[in-house]
C-alpha cells in the first residue's frame, strides 16, 4: 500500500522538488538527486529481502530474516544511513520462478535500493539475472553453487556466502589432518538439485585428488524424509567415510536416521548449517563439518552479534543469520561512505575491494574476479553427547582457515576463467 | 549378493509402508464416509509430532505417546463439528478448499508458535539400538513403530468390520440416505470416524517425530505419499490401503536401490500405472454416489 502511495508522489508534478528538498537535507544534492530519481524520493531507504521461508530450506530462511531484521534495527537505532531509516521489504522466495518474479516486483514496484538474501542456488541464479538486467545490486547470502560464481557470474551479483569449493577446502583441511581422505573409500549422499550437483562435483574432485576412492554416490530428492533405503545401501557398500552433500531439512533427517541405524562409519559433510543440526536432537549429531561462521567464533564483534541476537530472539544465531546480518551492515556502511544509494556506485565500490568487518578475525572483501567475498572459514566437530551443556551445545570449534599469515584467497574458487564479467 | 541386498530393501520397504499406512488409513476413512478429501491430514500429523516434542519433557515419551493422539483426536472432533459436517453433501471442491486452507492455517500456526527451525527430538535412550537378523539390520525403534502401526490398523479393522458401530459406518459409506431412512443419524458416526482418522494421523506424528525432522512443513511432506497410497489402494477399501502402502514402500525402496534420483518419482509412476489399468484403484469399491 505505502509503495503505491509513494509511486504516485513520484510521478506527481511536485515530486522532483520534494525529492531535491529531501536530498538537500541529507546534504548530498548532487550525488542523490540526479541519476537516482527513483531512489531519492522515499524518506526511508528500502532494502529488498528475499529468501525461502517455506519448504526444505525454510528453517534457514527464518534465521536469515532474523539476521537482517537485527541489522536494520541496529542501524536505525544509530540514526539510520545519512539520516534516513532502513526499511526492509521482506518476501518468501518460494522457488526459482516465484523468486525471480518477486525480485522483479521488489525492484520495479517497491523501488528497493538493492536486494539481499536467498539460499537456493537455483533461485539465486534467477535473481542474479534480474539484478544484472535492472542494474540492481544483489548480495547472495546462502547459495553455494560454484556455477553462479563461474559461468553465471555477473557484476551485480555478490556472494557473501562461501562457494561450494570454499566449504570443501575448509573441511578438507581438517579431514586430511584426521587422516580421513587418503586411501579411504567414500560414500556420498547428494541433494538432487543445482546446489547438490555442483557440490558433488567439487567434493568428488577434491577427495579423489587427495587419494580417496569413491565407494558409492546417491542423489537424494529434496522431498525425501525417509533415508532408510540409502542407509541400507551405504551399509552394503561398506565405505570408510560417509559424506553429506545434502541441504536444509535433508541434513536433519539424515543425521537422525544415521544415528538410528547405528552405523559406525565416521560422517562428514561439505555443506552445513547449524540450525539443521540443532534440530536433530540429543545424541544424534556426529562428525566434522565446515561453517562460514558459528556462534563460538572468538572475537569482540562476533560476541557482540551473538549477544544482540540472543537478546532480541531468545536463541543463538547461526551461520545463515550471520550472512544476512552482515550483508545489510556492509551495504549500510557503503551507502554512508558513498553518501549515495546509487546502485551502480555501490556495485563499483564493492568491486573495488572495500574491506568490511564481518565478525571474523580478519576483514573480508569482495574480489573483482567473481564478486566472491574472500574471508576466513571455520570447521567444527560434534561434541560427545555426555559433554553437551544444553541443546545448543552440540559442537566444538576446530579452528580457522587459512592459517594466520596465509593469503585469504587460497580458499576461494580457482580463477579458471569461467567467470567472464562484462566490462 | 545383489539379490540379498534387494531383499533387504523389500523388507525395509514393508516397514516404511507402515508409516504411510497410518496416515493413509485415516485419510481413506474420512473420505469414504463423508466424501471430504482432507488436505489438512498432514497438518494433524504435524500437530501430533509437535505435541510429542512439547509433552515428552514434561510427562515422558510414553505419556506423550498416549496423550498426543488423544489430543489430536479431540481437535478432530472440533474440526468435524465446526467444518467437515457442513460439506458432506456439497461439491467436493468446497471441502478441498476448506481443508487446503486449514492445512495452511495449521502449518503457519506451528511456524508462528515454534518457528521454522526443526525442533530437537530423539528416540528415548531405552528404545535405541539395532536388531541384526542374519546380516540384515533393523533399528529397534522402527520395529516398534511397525508393531504399533499393525496394532492400530488391526484395532481399526475390528471397529469397522466387527462391531455394530462399524456396520452402520459401512452402510453409511454405501448409502447414507438409506441409513437415514432406517432412523439412524449418521452425524455421531461421522464425528467418531473423523476423530479416529485424525487421531491416527496424530499417532503417526508422535511415532515419527524421533526419526524425522520436526518442522512445520513435515505434514505436507508425507501427505502426498499418503494420497498416492489411498488412490492406488482404491477409495473405500480397507485392504486396498494396506496393500498399496506396502507396495509404495517396497517400490520406493527398490527404486532407490537401482536409481536413487527416481526414488520419490517412483510412487507417482506406480500410481499412474495403476490408474491406467484399474481407474478405481487396486481394490477400490464401487461407491454409487462417487460414480
Amino acid at each position: 500500500m505505502s509503495g503505491d502511495r509513494r509511486g504516485i508522489i513520484g510521478i506527481a508534478p511536485g515530486g522532483l522538488s520534494r525529492r531535491q528538498a529531501l536530498a538537500g537535507i541529507a546534504g548530498t544534492v548532487g550525488a542523490v538527486a540526479c541519476p537516482a530519481i527513483s531512489y531519492g524520493q522515499a524518506d526511508a531507504i528500502r532494502i529488498g529481502h528475499l529468501t525461502p521461508v517455506t519448504g526444505f530450506l525454510g528453517p534457514l530462511g527464518e534465521y536469515a530474516q532474523m539476521g537482517v531484521r537485527l541489522a536494520a534495527d541496529e542501524i536505525n537505532a544509530n540514526g539510520g544511513v545519512m539520516g534516513r531509516k532502513i526499511e526492509l521489504v521482506m518476501e518468501d522466495s518460494v522457488n526459482p520462478q516465484t523468486g525471480s518474479a518477486k525480485a522483479e516486483r521488489l525492484i520495479e514496484r517497491d523501488k528497493v535500493a538493492m536486494i539481499i538474501g536467498e539460499i537456493s542456488s537455483a533461485t539465486a541464479l534467477g535473481i542474479g539475472q534480474i539484478a544484472a538486467r535492472t542494474k540492481t545490486v544483489f548480495i547472495n547470502t546462502g547459495a553455494n553453487s560454484d556455477a553462479i560464481r563461474g559461468k553465471d557470474c555477473n557484476p551485480f551479483m555478490f556472494h557473501i556466502e562461501a562457494a561450494n569449493s570454499m566449504m570443501v577446502q575448509t573441511v578438507g583441511n581438517y579431514l586430511k589432518a584426521a587422516n580421513m581422505i587418503s586411501g579411504k573409500k567414500w560414500y556420498m549422499l547428494t541433494a538432487d538439485y543445482a546446489f547438490g550437483h555442483d557440490l558433488l562435483k567439487v567434493a568428488k574432485k577434491y577427495v579423489t585428488a587427495n587419494g580417496a576412492q569413491m565407494a558409492g554416490e546417491d542423489l537424494v530428492p529434496t522431498d525425501s524424509a525417509d533415508f532408510s533405503p540409502y542407509l541400507l545401501k551405504i551399509r552394503q557398500a561398506r565405505p570408510d567415510i560417509v559424506a553429506s552433500n545434502l541441504a536444509g531439512n535433508q541434513i536433519t533427517n539424515f543425521i537422525k536416521q544415521y544415528a538410528e541405524y547405528g552405523l559406525q562409519m565416521p560422517i562428514t559433510g561439505f555443506g552445513f548449517d547449524t540450525a539443521v543440526a540443532w534440530g536433530a536432537g540429543q545424541g544424534n549429531f556426529a562428525g566434522i563439518w565446515p561453517l562460514i561462521w558459528h556462534h563460538l567464533v572468538d572475537n569482540p564483534s562476533s560476541k557482540k552479534f551473538v549477544e544482540g541476537f540472543s537478546k532480541k530472539y531468545g536463541r543463538l544465531p547461526e551461520n545463515q543469520a550471520w550472512g544476512d546480518y552482515n550483508s545489510l551492515k556492509l551495504v549500510a556502511q557503503s551507502f554512508a561512505e558513498l553518501k549515495s544509494t546509487d546502485p551502480v556506485k555501490l556495485q563499483e565500490h564493492l568491486r573495488k575491494g572495500a574491506k568490511f568487518d564481518i565478525l571474523k578475525g580478519r576483514e573480508g572483501y569482495f574480489r573483482a574476479y567473481d564478486n566472491q567475498m574472500i574471508q576466513e572459514m571455520y570447521a567444527v566437530k560434534a561434541k560427545d553427547a555426555s559433554k553437551m551443556k544444553d541443546k545448543w551445545d552440540i559442537y566444538e570449534p576446530l579452528g580457522v582457515v587459512p592459517a594466520a599469515g596465509t593469503d585469504l584467497e587460497v580458499l576461494a574458487p580457482e580463477k579458471d576463467g569461467t567467470c567472464k564479467m562484462p566490462a | 549378493m545383489q539379490f540379498v541386498f534387494l531383499l533387504e530393501q523389500v523388507l525395509n520397504g514393508l516397514l516404511v509402508g507402515a508409516y504411510y499406512l497410518l496416515i493413509a488409513l485415516g485419510l481413506s476413512l474420512i473420505f469414504s464416509l463423508g466424501g471430504v478429501v482432507n488436505l489438512a491430514h498432514g497438518g494433524f500429523y504435524a500437530i501430533g509430532a509437535y505435541l510429542a516434542v512439547t509433552l515428552a519433557p514434561r510427562i515422558g515419551f510414553a505419556g506423550a505417546f498416549i496423550a498426543s493422539p488423544l489430543l489430536v483426536a479431540m481437535i478432530g472432533v472440533v474440526v468435524e463439528r465446526l467444518f467437515f459436517r457442513r460439506f458432506y453433501r456439497s461439491d467436493p471442491i468446497l471441502s478441498l478448499l476448506l481443508t487446503f486452507g486449514l492445512a495452511m492455517v495449521i502449518e503457519q500456526s506451528l511456524r508462528l508458535i515454534f518457528g521454522a527451525a526443526p525442533q530437537p527430538f530423539s528416540i528415548p535412550p531405552e528404545l535405541r539400538g539395532q536388531v541384526l537378523v542374519g546380516d540384515f539390520i533393523y533399528p529397534r525403534y522402527r520395529l516398534i513403530i511397525f508393531a504399533i502401526a499393525l496394532a492400530a490398523v488391526s484395532a481399526t479393522w475390528f471397529v469397522v468390520y466387527r462391531t455394530t458401530f462399524g456396520r452402520v459406518v459401512r452402510a453409511g459409506v454405501q448409502n447414507p440416505d438409506m441409513v437415514g431412512a432406517l432412523g439412524i443419524s449418521l452425524q455421531p458416526y461421522m464425528t467418531a470416524i473423523a476423530a479416529l482418522g485424525i487421531g491416527l494421523a496424530g499417532l503417526a506424528g508422535v511415532l515419527l517425530a524421533p526419526i524425522s525432522g520436526v518442522h512445520p512443513a513435515m505434514g505436507a511432506e508425507i501427505l502426498t505419499a499418503a494420497f498416492v497410497v489411498v488412490v492406488i489402494g482404491g477409495l473405500g477399501s480397507f485392504w486396498g490401503v494396506i496393500l498399496a502402502a506396502a507396495l509404495v514402500g517396497v517400490v520406493r525402496g527398490v527404486t532407490i536401490f537401482i536409481n536413487p534420483s527416481w526414488g520419490e518419482a517412483s510412487m507417482y509412476l506406480l500410481m499412474a500405472l495403476v490408474l491406467l489399468v484399474r481407474p478405481r484403484g487396486l481394490l477400490g469399491e464401487r461407491i454409487l454416489r462417487f460414480e
